[in-house]
């Protein structure tokens, strides 16, 4: 029996001019009904490339250059994705999977207006009549906060501000009762007022319809009351995966202390300084051997016989559901958490 | 720039949406009318290409109205010496309200009136035949990409520069006079609407071909991929919308090019046959009298000028009106 969404061994890899970019350099991870998986990285670690690949997408926008070139396997309720016919991948999406975008102005057709736009939607999946799909519309749009949905239904996206179009780009995406729903950075390019507003509704209309949700953000912060699990993910491969408690308290990963060390909080003091991961994201296409993350990581040289650069660590389970890709010992970890980060933070 | 953007307080407040009424969506389509409308200079090219259309549609009926027809000689108004009409200004009088031709006699006004006809007919229909063509294949360039695209574009390539001239002379010369039912001038406004129609398409097939390319990649493009949308929903009515406005620029633009190309065709003696009026032809059989009869090389001359100058005027306006970022 296999989870609900079970992603294994995932890997994309775009040939290019100068290379082989990995973006994603074997991925694992379920998510079950029910649940929210957060996936959190800095920009180019693969948040992005994961998600369209798990929605057959990753070809999308490839135009003319040679293909990307994708391996591992993606199971979606009991169905493998890769191997599967793309006809019959097109047409889970939108009614088993579907997408919210970062962007929603450029996410909604600028032609048209909401309701005709969420009418189409529903009714690629549905055989209905005009009438029918349109009432869909307005109880959607009424679903997801938008007020008046019977006289805005008739509206253009650029007559919505950002938190209503993302609410309209929330209503178009659950029209057809998808079962997983992935975000990508819902709520980047909105106002940090709207933002909790619409975190609000997906875990709402999560809890309404049951489905599973993974959420992309490079900001701890979202995933931080949202999410079930979290995986971080550092360039192209997990390096810290576990329930989102266990993750705050007692992360194991330097990479995820880096996170955390640079994520603003009320609670700090004032005088004190947020503590930047320093350097720069690993390249994709010369990745550094070793830990991928050891010309960063100040404590490169705390695991003996320089294997951080030789040897690349592998994920280990280091407590009830928490995985890790560290050369350094449980207790190490745990020591220089407790002593070193936690109270800076 | 007025943003026709209905204003609210902020997002989900109830008191900004509360006189819905006021909300109201307006369609592209009506923005860029309204702006066509303040435009003075496209609405005067757009006033006389409408009166184009209706000279050209009821020419037998205005014709009838002097009492003329465009095939009657009247050799009687002719001075048999010089060949060139009796009276003042190319024989304008009553009867003849621009004068007759030279030789012959017939009547100039009932020749501008029918030579409308093969001109708006050749200029619309192979803009329709360019506009068609260049926008099918154009977006399936620009959608498909691979060597959907290579093939297309090379035609398009090798279509821009062909000596469409010289092909059409040719073609021409080894043309049967009756084909698919049709005999004597229609069959070269026949072969003249698809010859320059086929050589047109490649000019709004490349711009169709660019703007696809660079709408595929869009997000809402994805999105609508990512809500189980396929290929040709995707074509038709993810892209296709978009590419409306530069396809209607492109026409209007293309019809004035079309009409100057009957006139040359017709010029040079490969359009359509005397006697069926046309302007081109007219003006071609002038040359020979520019000094005895100068007003029957005016006459056309200004037909075709002002017919091309209402409908550049009339395509730089709509230009304007439907680009967005347009102030006016």
């Amino acid at each position: 029996m296999t989870a609900f969404l079970d992603v294994r061994d995932l890997k994309v890899h775009f040939p290019t001019d100068d290379g082989l970019v990995k973006s994603v350099d074997g991925l694992s991870f379920q998510l079950e009904k029910g649940q929210t998986l957060g996936i959190v990285g800095e920009s180019g670690s693969g948040k992005s490339v994961t998600s369209l690949a798990v929605m057959g997408l990753h070809t999308a926008g490839q135009y003319g250059k040679r293909k990307a070139r994708i391996s591992g396997e993606i199971w979606l309720d009991g169905t493998e994705l890769l191997a599967a016919d793309p006809d019959h991948v097109r047409r889970l999406r939108g009614r088993e999977m579907a997408m919210i975008f970062q962007d929603p102005l450029s996410a909604l057709h600028p032609y048209y207006t909401i309701g005709k736009q969420i009418v189409e939607a529903y009714r690629i999946h549905h055989d209905v009549g005009a009438k029918a799909a349109r009432r869909r519309a307005v109880e959607m749009l009424d679903r997801v906060g938008i007020p008046q949905p019977d006289k805005r239904v008739d509206s253009y996206p650029h007559e919505f501000s950002g938190g209503m179009r993302q609410r309209a780009m929330i209503a178009m995406s659950l029209v057809n009762n998808p079962e997983l729903l992935i975000a990508d950075e819902p709520t980047t390019a909105l106002d940090v007022t709207v933002q909790a507003q619409i975190l609000d509704l997906i875990r709402d209309l999560q809890r309404e319809f049951g489905s599973a949700v993974v959420i992309i953000t490079h900001d701890l912060g979202v995933v931080a009351e949202l999410a079930d699990d979290i995986l971080v993910m550092y360039g192209g491969r997990c390096v810290e995966r576990g329930p989102a408690d266990e993750l705050f308290h007692e992360p194991r990963h330097p990479y995820t202390w880096g996170l955390l060390g640079s994520m603003p909080r009320l609670d700090r003091d004032q005088q004190e300084r947020l503590i930047p991961v320093k350097g720069s994201p690993p390249s994709l296409i010369n990745r550094p051997s070793g830990c991928a993350f050891n010309p960063r990581c100040p404590y490169a040289d705390v695991p003996k016989d320089d294997v951080t650069r030789t040897v690349r660590p592998e994920l280990t389970e280091v407590g009830g559901r928490h995985w890790a890709a560290c050369h350094m010992s449980a207790e190490q970890q745990k020591r220089i958490w407790a002593e070193e980060i936690a109270p800076k933070l | 720039m007025p943003e026709e953007t209905a204003v609210f307080s902020s997002d989900g407040t109830k008191d900004g949406a509360a006189d819905g009424t006021s909300v109201q969506g307006r369609s592209l389509g009506r923005i860029a009318w309204e702006r066509l409308k303040s435009d003075r200079l496209a609405l005067a090219g757009g006033v006389v290409v409408l009166f184009l259309i209706v000279v050209a549609l009821l020419a037998p009926v205005l014709a009838g109205l002097v009492g003329q027809d465009p095939e009657t000689h009247h050799e009687d108004l002719i001075n048999p010496l010089f060949g060139t009409p009796t009276g003042s200004l190319g024989g304008i009088s009553g009867d003849h309200l621009l004068g007759v031709e030279p030789v012959n006699g017939r009547d100039i006004f009932a020749r501008i009136l029918y030579g409308a006809r093969i001109s708006l007919l050749v200029g619309f229909l192979s803009a329709v035949v360019a506009v068609v063509l260049g926008t099918v294949l154009g977006i399936l360039a620009g959608f498909f990409g691979g060597w959907v695209d290579t093939v297309i574009s090379r035609v398009m390539d090798g279509l821009l520069a062909f000596p469409q001239l010289l092909f059409i002379i040719a073609l021409v010369s080894v043309m049967p006079n009756d084909m698919l039912g049709l005999t004597g001038s229609s069959v070269r406004v026949f072969v003249m609407i698809l010859v320059i129609g086929f050589f047109g398409w490649p000019y709004i097939g490349r711009v169709v071909r660019g703007q696809a390319l660079s709408l595929r990649t869009r997000e809402y493009v994805e999105a609508a991929r990512s809500l189980g949308a396929g290929r040709f929903y995707i074509l038709f009515k993810e892209l296709l919308p978009n590419l409306v406005a530069p396809i209607i620029v492109y026409t209007t633009m293309m019809i004035p090019t079309n009409i100057l190309t009957e006139a040359a065709l017709s010029f040079l003696g490969v359009g359509v046959k005397p006697p069926t009026a046309s302007w081109g032809q007219m003006l071609s059989r002038a040359i020979d009298y520019y000094d005895s009869d100068p007003m029957y090389m005016v006459v056309p001359g200004m037909a075709i000028f002002i017919t091309v100058l209402a409908f550049n005027l009339l395509g730089d306006g709509v230009r304007d009106a439907l680009d967005p970022k347009g102030s006016r």
